[in-house]
């Protein structure tokens, strides 16, 4: 294996490939681009001016800026989160570490609406602590307190995925070697460890992001569907395409389509600009 | 069996850089990474831990770092108890093996790193810190390369500033784990002077560890060699070729030919051959070791082994002649060019050792 063989494996594709990518465009066409345009198409299909006035719904405005508020509390503790999750599992030998990790996948394979179920089960009037929150006049189920909880939960894997892998590769020997020059804790963790991962983090935050503004399953266990009060934006859109409002759902839903577009388009940059010092990184 | 080295009354224990490791043992569960073990470096000694991998030189290297944390044991550093003060307050500058450079700062950027991380009162200001970095890369003999990050740098380029950087804390002792382990065979050689060079001129007590035999003897003040956990001997490199404590010190330090055989009174018996037994001889059933360049070789009727020699070959300085000894194949060596008369393939002769060694046979082997 020399280096010099590497380029060789780039040969010219066989004469049925093309055919093959032919087919995946259409499949890809069909799949994702159609329901993109439609989104779009029957937003605006009774004009700019009815689009504009179902954003401008107040109810619309409360679920933006629920949903908003929602992903500005769950994101953050969730890349904490993750980045304590990464640290002791990449940098550290303890007992109960695989389980630590198959519990962290565990969101992942699980049907969020049990993510959501798991809260009202807990905090639901017929739940295990339901009777002493009503006592205190806590409201947890059918709250923003609910929504932030079960969109935690689902969301939870994102960035700790994202960081194990790269920060198991880099091992713990540049934050040794900045305790050995004098370096405290707390500094070699924000000048050595933070910045050795700040593209992952990034990008963990932002796929945590985007999965948290778009939840649907779990949010809807506990969110009780009140108006203006407890619905997000993806339950927002079903709301009012249950009314038959089917403008407004679109125009709700392309609101949800944006959000994925902005996404895509600052993970792909991200991928585009630091792909090189990601792989150095990883080469190292 | 740990041969644990006695203190030798010219080690000061109050001379500010002398290193005194006491009964260190260390386990990672139940694997016992350290024994008890217990050796001392002098005042701006360049002390090699030697040893294969598993025998736990990193370790006692990281615990003189403070990265590990022993299970039981002392060390002192200077006359202070070293083992109590954490890893940023020990002032030694660690070359990891990998170099373990910050890869996201300019070479600059990391050799400034101990110096910026400092308590704001005990800071150097930022004119003072450049004229260091610069004095480092000078040192280093890298003085155009400050402003390159880690990934474009060499093998030998990032050891060396690696080195800087640890030397930036002006450390009163230097850890060098594997320093030459990850390079090329040509500037390894290079590095070693220049490696003693620096040890000499900055004035420290260097702590190196190493698999490399070669490179311990020909770089190190004093080696220690480990096995298991245990240290097996401690001495300067020429006592420690000379003197091998065991089978395995003997084997680890050099190509090795072994025979058994006996020693009665004075007289040492191995197959045919028999000769005056080495001073210190055990009694009984041994095993005989000897270097494959330091024999001799006689006629067929002449005194020695009874060989058979197999293939004759010239490799450069040297010359390697298969032989068979008492039914086993030897590959010995003579310093050529010339090949020593009497030795061609087919022939029957004498060899005789110069220096055989002779250890206890052990129980049933």
């Amino acid at each position: 294996m020399t280096v010099e063989a590497r380029p060789i494996s780039r040969t010219r594709l066989p004469g049925f490939a093309p055919l093959l990518v032919l087919a995946s465009a259409i499949v890809m066409a069909v799949l994702v681009l159609m329901p993109l345009f439609v989104v779009f198409g029957d937003a605006f299909s009774k004009g700019f001016g009815k689009y504009l006035a179902s954003i401008r719904d107040p109810d619309a405005v409360a679920a933006v800026k629920l949903t908003l508020l929602v992903a500005a509390i769950a994101v953050p503790l969730n890349a904490m989160f993750g980045i304590a999750a990464a640290w002791c599992i990449a940098k550290f030998e303890f007992r109960g570490k695989s389980a630590l990790l198959t519990l962290i996948d565990l969101p992942f394979s699980m049907s969020p609406v049990v993510s959501g179920l798991v809260w009202v089960l807990l905090f639901g009037a017929q739940g295990w602590f339901g009777t002493w929150l009503i006592d205190h006049d806590i409201k947890i189920i059918f709250a923003t307190t609910g929504l932030v909880l079960a969109t935690i939960l689902v969301t939870f894997p994102f960035v700790a995925r994202e960081l194990i892998p790269l920060m198991q590769d880099q091992g713990s020997d540049e934050e040794a070697a900045a305790l050995t020059l004098g370096a405290s804790g707390f500094t070699t963790f924000w000048k050595i460890t933070l910045p050795n991962i700040r593209w992952a983090l990034l990008y963990g935050v932002l796929l945590c992001n985007a999965r948290a503004m778009g939840e649907f399953g779990a949010v809807s266990v506990v969110s009780g569907h009140i108006r203006g009060l407890t619905t997000t934006l993806p339950l927002h859109v079903e709301v009012l395409y249950n009314d038959y409002d089917f403008v407004g759902a679109f125009a709700a839903a392309s609101l949800l389509a944006s959000l994925g577009l902005i996404t895509l388009v600052l993970k792909t940059t991200l991928e585009w600009r630091h792909a090189g010092e990601l792989a150095a990184n990883r080469r190292h | 069996m740990p041969v644990n080295s006695q203190p030798t009354d010219d080690i000061d224990a109050k001379s500010p850089l002398s290193l005194e490791i006491s009964g260190i043992s260390k386990s990672f569960g139940r694997f016992p990474a350290l024994n008890d073990v217990s050796l001392q470096a002098r005042d701006k000694e360049f002390l090699a831990l030697l040893g294969p991998s598993g025998s736990g030189k990193t370790t006692l290297l990281r615990v003189l770092a403070g990265l590990e944390r022993p299970d039981a044991g002392e060390v002192r550093f200077g006359g202070e108890d070293f083992l109590s003060l954490p890893v940023r307050q020990r002032r030694v500058g660690m070359v990891f093996q990998h170099y373990a450079l910050f890869r996201h700062m300019t070479v600059a950027q990391n050799i400034a790193f101990g110096l910026k991380v400092r308590k704001r009162s005990e800071r150097p200001s930022k004119s003072e810190v450049d004229d260091r970095v610069a004095d480092l890369l000078s040192l280093v003999q890298l003085e155009d390369l400050g402003k390159r990050f880690p990934a474009q740098l060499s093998g030998g380029q990032r050891q060396r500033v690696a080195l800087a950087r640890a030397l930036a804390i002006e450390p009163r002792m230097l850890l060098l784990d594997e320093p030459f382990g990850a390079l090329d065979a040509q500037v390894r050689r290079e590095l070693r002077r220049w490696l003693r060079d620096l040890h000499d001129r900055a004035g420290v007590t260097t702590v190196f560890v190493t698999h490399d035999q070669e490179e311990a003897l020909d770089l190190a003040d004093r080696v220690a060699i480990l096995k298991g956990g245990e240290l097996i001997q401690l001495g300067t490199p020429n006592e420690v070729y000379e003197n091998p404590a065991d089978p395995f010190v003997y084997d680890f330090l050099g190509a090795a030919c072994r025979l058994p055989g006996t020693v009665d009174g004075g007289r040492l018996t191995v197959a045919d051959w028999e000769a005056k037994a080495p001073k210190d001889a055990p009694q009984g059933a041994v095993e005989v070791f000897f270097r494959p360049d330091e024999v001799s070789f006689a006629p067929a009727d002449g005194a020695g082994l009874a060989g058979e020699v197999k293939a004759v070959a010239a490799r450069g300085p040297d010359v390697r002649i298969e032989c068979l000894i008492e039914g086993r194949l030897f590959e010995l060596e003579a310093h050529g060019p010339s090949v020593p008369p009497g030795v061609a393939p087919g022939l029957s002769l004498r060899i005789r050792p110069m220096r055989p060694k002779v250890y206890a046979a052990k129980s049933g082997g």
